[in-house]
């Protein structure tokens, strides 16, 4: 399902150097078309590699105008179908469309902290160099599995 | 002042530690190694510069970018690490290292409680056994909150932001100012001084015209495994829907095989058996809706051809059989005309309602869609496309195309070294030990956790060659396994100082080579594409999966070649490796896809010498050698490690000796005859 850009929604993220799906995807598909001399349409975004998209949707669920969309790998998938997600800071809603006119709606969750909100080393010990060749990571948060000796054939 | 097209500006850098790769590994690294590094500054006064560079944004970087539906490695605090290292050994038929993975098992459950303290919404039992998704606030794992076991190992979350959260982590750790994002690392140097050991990186920017050459004490290579080697079901747009990401090039085995180090059981692969052409996830569907796979005719082929395990002793005797064996038995129902394969989700889902209420049955339906829409998006885009309501409509399944990792139920990758408490052999003591070359290592565990062959290079994830199945939360813990080994090295070689065995400017030709041939003979033709003079990196891609599909055991043969084969695939993989020089690059994007190719094709190379070396089939169902079709536990229980020669081109291939760790004969009931 390569994704596609809408040429009536796509702002080109207002002029600036990067889009926000040329920031995102992950094999480096998605390019701004400054002038309109690759697609016909100055300063809009493409996908360069069609062939090359994962369906991943990062493109998808990070354009701030929901230009973005996708269109079932044509040399697989029937036309007519759709499954177009909104992601928000805590959950992601998804319309799905089926090829028959079915529609499907879900709501999940995303995360449980507010976005940006990590505190990494919050309330975390400091590590000790005397640990460092030790089994263990710096913290112990109730997970380390010591592991019954007994198990081990060879000690 | 960024240079041009062509003319790259050169930016050097010196640093102590340098993260390559921003998936789960070094995302565990970058947010363990700050500490250690804290620490090292306080207790030490030594001040390490570190440093993260990925060819993507971390945000939605790596395998997990998309999200998952589930953590596949959870201990928890019923089982034992030595079970966890039990079930691996299983599953790729015999031959791991019991120490990493008995060492994972240890640590893996502490990344999976950040993970949830960070924001990740872990799916979770009420008393009632009524399972919730995890937003609804029921306690914490490490707080004894139960989660919803898809099988022994795995718990479902709510997934869609896995990556996100965990690299919001890393990034906050580790700082901004310490990343740099779309940056392709191409390749690693050795030391000027000692070939044995790396000093520094090169590689490029994928946004404007600079390369980057890095100096270090010691590098995290964690670049992923290596998918699209092969010649994938789908060749049109669909080619991009792989099963695992299509942007894993093999860069984690091609750059540490050309620095010297040692790989390890490159013949293994993974030929997942998914929902045919969108590869979406089975298990929650096995595990989790209870439901069967069938032949056309609706027999369930796993109880059906049930004898073929017992050709295969002791790995199809296990409770559950190894992987490739379930492929195995599958493969017979398509050879013999018993296809198409379908996963019989009406009957699962008939069967579950029997005793729902009708909001658990539209909990239930929510829960089918998730599994999909949290991870494989492009699959849910099939079912709509075709019209299939899974409560109403089968769908298919099918074997993909071969894929190499080694952190999923894989375990090709890089010979590390190993624990030292766990009772791993410390000497080489086989017939064959005289044929591993001298300068390697003797054992498991030489030194540094993680360290390869090569001094100063660690691997974590898919880069950790001969364990397996330790997926998204057990990548993280290694690559944090990792940072503190590399803090370490770092400190007890505080005054050494990289020296680059190649000069700058060589380097900086070398990478940017594609360019130059293009630029120089760009004019020679009137279609630029058509050019004697150069291969574009897609045709080259093309060569590669069309020689790998048809001689290297494919779907194209139903997964089988033979010593013949193989030899033929060695000359065509040569002549393309010779050809490789000749790539292309028209722009930076196509300088990314050319190097990625040229990764790609050094990987398979050692998957194809590795397959020629082990006289036996290994991994019945994920590929045959069809003139020594049988598991020969005599000669081959044994691990199948190479070298490679970045001066001759050339691989030395040879045996080391396995060992069980922990006793695996509790795994299996008694033969059947």
């Amino acid at each position: 399902m390569p994704t596609f850009v809408r040429t009536d929604k796509c702002d080109g993220c207002k002029g600036q150097d990067k889009t926000a799906c040329m920031y995102i995807c992950p094999h480096d598909l998605m390019m701004l078309d400054k002038d309109g001399s690759a697609t016909g349409h100055a300063m809009k975004a493409y996908n360069q590699e069609p062939e090359q998209c994962w369906e991943c949707y990062s493109c998808v669920k990070i354009c701030p105008q929901q230009a973005i969309e996708a269109r079932h790998y044509a040399d697989i998938v029937p036309l007519g179908g759709s499954v177009q997600p909104l992601r928000g800071t805590d959950s992601i809603m998804w319309t799905i469309k089926f090829r028959n006119g079915t529609l499907k709606r879900f709501k999940f969750p995303i995360r449980t902290t507010p976005e940006g909100s990590i505190n990494p080393f919050g309330g975390k010990p400091e590590a000790k160099m005397e640990n460092i060749t030790k089994s263990g990571f710096f913290n112990q948060e109730n997970g380390y599995r010591a592991g019954n000796p007994a198990e081990l054939i060879r000690k | 002042m960024a240079g041009e097209f062509g003319k790259p500006q050169v930016i050097e850098e010196e640093v102590d530690i340098l993260l390559i790769g921003g998936g789960m590994a070094c995302c565990g690294a970058a947010y363990e190694i700050m500490r250690w590094a804290d620490a090292a500054k306080k207790e030490m006064g030594i001040d390490l510069k570190i440093k993260l560079v990925d060819k993507a944004a971390m945000d939605r970087s790596g395998a997990v970018a998309q999200g998952l539906s589930a953590i596949n490695t959870y201990i928890g605090t019923e089982q034992d690490p030595a079970d966890y290292a039990r079930m691996v050994s299983n599953d790729l038929m015999g031959i791991t290292r019991d120490d990493l993975a008995y060492d994972l098992g240890r640590h893996v459950d502490e990344s999976v409680h950040l993970f949830e303290e960070w924001g990740l919404p872990i799916w979770k039992t009420d008393e009632n056994g009524e399972r919730h998704d995890g937003s609804k606030g029921l306690p914490a794992l490490k707080d004894g909150g139960k989660p919803v076991r898809s099988g022994k190992w795995q718990i479902m979350i709510n997934g869609e932001s896995y990556k996100w959260i965990v690299a919001e982590a890393a990034k906050k750790a580790l700082g901004m100012d310490r990343i740099q994002e779309r940056i392709f690392i191409v390749k690693l140097v050795n030391d000027k001084n000692d070939p044995n050991r790396v000093a520094g990186a090169v590689g490029f920017s994928t946004r404007d015209h600079t390369v980057h050459v890095y100096k270090f004490k010691a590098c995290l290579l964690a670049a992923g495994g290596c998918v699209n080697l092969f010649r994938p079901r789908s060749v049109g747009e669909g080619q991009g829907r792989a099963w695992y990401p299509v942007w894993n090039a093999g860069s984690t085995y091609a750059m540490a095989a050309e620095a010297g180090a040692e790989l390890t059981m490159m013949e293994n692969r993974f030929v997942p058996a998914r929902f045919k052409d969108g590869y979406g996830p089975v298990g929650a569907w096995f595990l989790l809706f209870k439901a069967k796979a069938v032949n056309a005719l609706g027999e369930v082929y796993m109880d059906r051809n049930k004898e073929m395990l017992n050709d295969y002793p002791p790995y199809g005797l296990a409770a559950v059989p190894a992987s490739c064996l379930r492929n195995h038995l599958m493969l017979k129902e398509m050879k013999e005309g018993r296809g198409p394969i379908y996963m019989d989700t009406v009957s699962a889902l008939a069967k579950l309602r029997e005793t729902l209420s009708p909001r658990e049955v539209k909990h239930l339906e929510a829960e089918a869609w998730e599994d999909f829409l949290d991870m494989c998006i492009g699959q849910c885009g099939i079912w709509v496309g075709e019209n299939i309501e899974p409560e109403k409509k089968n769908s298919e399944l099918m074997p993909t195309e071969p894929y190499l990792l080694g952190s999923h139920s894989g375990c090709c990758g890089i010979w590390v070294s190993g624990p030292d408490d766990l009772g791993a052999p410390k000497a080489e003591e086989h017939a064959e030990a005289s044929k591993v070359p001298g300068h390697l290592p003797s054992g498991w565990s030489w030194g540094y956790r993680s360290m390869t062959t090569v001094k100063g290079l660690f691997t974590a994830g898919d880069g950790v060659g001969a364990s397996g199945h330790k997926f998204s939360s057990g990548s993280h813990a290694e690559g944090r396994i990792c940072a503190k080994s590399m803090v370490k090295f770092c400190i007890d070689n505080k005054d050494w100082k990289p020296e680059l065995d190649t000069d700058v400017s060589t380097l900086v030709d070398q990478i940017y080579q594609p360019v130059r041939t293009y630029l120089e003979h760009k004019d020679y033709t009137t279609a630029i594409d058509i050019n004697p003079h150069y291969i574009t990196p897609k045709m080259l891609q093309y060569r590669l999966q069309k020689i790998m599909d048809e001689y290297v055991a494919g779907v194209a043969t139903y997964y089988t070649t033979n010593a013949h084969m193989l030899k033929v695939a060695e000359e065509k993989l040569e002549m393309l490796k010779e050809d490789a020089m000749k790539m292309r690059a028209k722009d930076l994007h196509e300088l990314l896809r050319a190097w990625e190719n040229y990764h790609r094709i050094i990987t398979a190379e050692a998957h194809m010498k590795h397959i020629q070396f082990r006289e036996e089939s290994r991994y019945p169902g994920f590929y045959y050698r069809m003139d020594k079709n049988f598991v020969d536990e005599e000669n081959w229980k044994c691990f199948v490690n190479s070298i490679y020669d970045k001066t001759t081109h050339k691989w030395t291939v040879f045996k080391r000796k396995h060992v069980d760790l922990v006793d695996k004969s509790k795994l299996f009931k008694a033969a059947a005859h």
